[in-house]
């Protein structure tokens, strides 16, 4: 599945300082679709370079990181069990960092 | 297409557009244009309600280029205009001298003073002090050089104030800010500060008040704010920071925000609600023998932690014990004049 990925607020610090990402996330054997659960963890695997503690905590992200699919708060699309399409835009965003 | 809907089917519960965030203050799902248009109003609410100014004032908004700042310059230029408020708003920023960061960072405020047609004064550490941080941390090391920036920064902010004029300033400080310094008061048995950290304006005695107009903000706001609106700011941590101690606030009070999203307010509700005991003796502000800056002590922190770099003893005014000075210190050593030490970053320094 193609996704873009976009990270901000520093969280493109941890992906080698780039903050637009396209990728093909393949869905796993045996499902039928992607969540924004296996995107996390496929992000956590082979996106993040360093310091996962600032981007995840548990199986999710840190509480302080803004998650939005297709410019639309994830808190509306049921989080984690958002289901994901070809295309689709996830960005996610810190903000821990400076005022 | 079930799931389309299941995705985007969510409507706004003002005119019932495709909704693009849950309010964490309220849970109101919203969409980009209504969200825009309550933000906006709360913030004017939250000016008009409180008196923060008077029509005619110079107001100087402390800028970073961080989030905060940034959209707290983008929201009062737009409310000066649309809601007439007279003012004149200027930016201010302070250059602490640090390589790769503040020098990032002031490069987003030269360019939001071209995108807001705001003007833009900046102080130096160098300047002021005639120290960079990046001097300060080759001295010192990098373990309290957080105590330096606060102090410089708090001063360096009224001093540039001072030069333009400005009747106020105004920061960007948010509720999970205020809801973390609270907690941290608390944490520190700070009293003095735990009794007026949560005050939409201090220094009403002192040559120049501040305000912070976003003192019941949510931080999610304010970056969605920022993000829909495409405001240009940055967002680096300090190289300098190790921000220990405030960052296990925060992380505590962010853990909480996503339990229960009210909890950000009620904490600012019980710091404004605490009753200081009439028996807690509290600092008396006097002014610095040195620069005239006000202090409670006899010389300001700034002039003794500048005094000891000079001096080369650089742990001088940092901890408890200072000896240095001695007139008038064991009143403050007794009822909690132990301001600083400890303070991981000033940026957050009521």
């Amino acid at each position: 599945m193609q996704l873009t990925l976009e990270f901000g607020g520093g969280l493109e610090l941890l992906c080698d300082s780039k903050k637009i990402h396209n990728v093909n996330v393949e869905i796993q054997n045996g499902e039928d679709k992607l969540t924004m659960k296996d995107l996390l963890s496929w992000v956590r695997t082979n996106l993040i370079k360093e310091r996962p503690e600032m981007f995840m905590k548990g199986d999710t992200v840190r509480p302080g990181v803004l998650v939005l699919v297709n410019d639309c708060d994830w808190e509306l699309s049921g989080q984690l069990n958002t289901s994901l399409e070809e295309k689709d835009v996830v960005v996610f965003i810190s903000t821990l960092h400076g005022g | 297409m079930e799931q389309e809907r299941e995705r985007n089917g969510r409507l706004c519960c003002l005119c019932s557009g495709r909704a693009a965030l849950r309010r964490p203050k309220t849970l109101q799902q919203l969409c980009r244009e209504c969200f825009f248009r309550v933000f906006e109003d709360e913030i004017h609410q939250v000016i008009v309600s409180n008196g923060l100014f008077t029509r005619g004032e110079r107001v100087a908004i402390g800028a970073s280029g961080g989030k905060d700042s940034t959209v707290l310059a983008y929201v009062l230029a737009k409310l000066n205009q649309t809601h007439d408020y007279g003012l004149h708003l200027f930016l201010l920023s302070v250059d602490e001298g640090i390589t790769g960061y503040r020098d990032d960072s002031l490069e987003t405020v030269h360019r939001n003073q071209i995108q807001y047609g705001l003007p833009l004064k900046v102080v130096s550490y160098k300047d002021l002090y005639g120290w960079t941080m990046d001097e300060i941390v080759a001295t010192i090391g990098k373990k309290n050089n957080c105590t330096f920036c606060g102090v410089f920064r708090r001063q360096a902010l009224d001093r540039g104030a001072a030069l333009l004029k400005v009747d106020k300033l105004v920061t960007g400080h948010n509720a999970d800010d205020i809801a973390e310094t609270v907690l941290l008061n608390i944490l520190r048995g700070d009293i003095a500060r735990l009794s007026r950290c949560t005050s939409i304006t201090t220094g009403e005695d002192g040559p120049i008040p501040r305000c912070k107009p976003f003192k019941y903000t949510y931080e999610k706001e304010i970056v969605m704010y920022a993000y829909f609106k495409r405001l240009d700011y940055f967002s680096t941590e300090c190289i300098y920071s190790p921000n220990a101690y405030r960052g296990f606030a925060r992380e505590f009070i962010k853990d909480l925000e996503r339990l229960r999203p009210r909890a950000v307010l009620d904490i600012i509700r019980s710091g404004e609600n605490f009753r200081i005991s009439t028996t807690a003796k509290m600092p008396e502000q006097g002014t610095c023998e040195r620069c005239g800056y006000i202090s409670s002590q006899k010389w300001c922190k700034a002039c003794v932690l500048l005094d000891g770099l000079n001096r080369g003893l650089p742990k001088l005014g940092i901890g408890r014990s200072h000896g240095v000075i001695g007139a008038s210190r064991d009143r403050n050593e007794r009822n909690g004049g132990k301001t600083i030490e400890s303070k991981q970053c000033g940026t957050l320094d009521f």
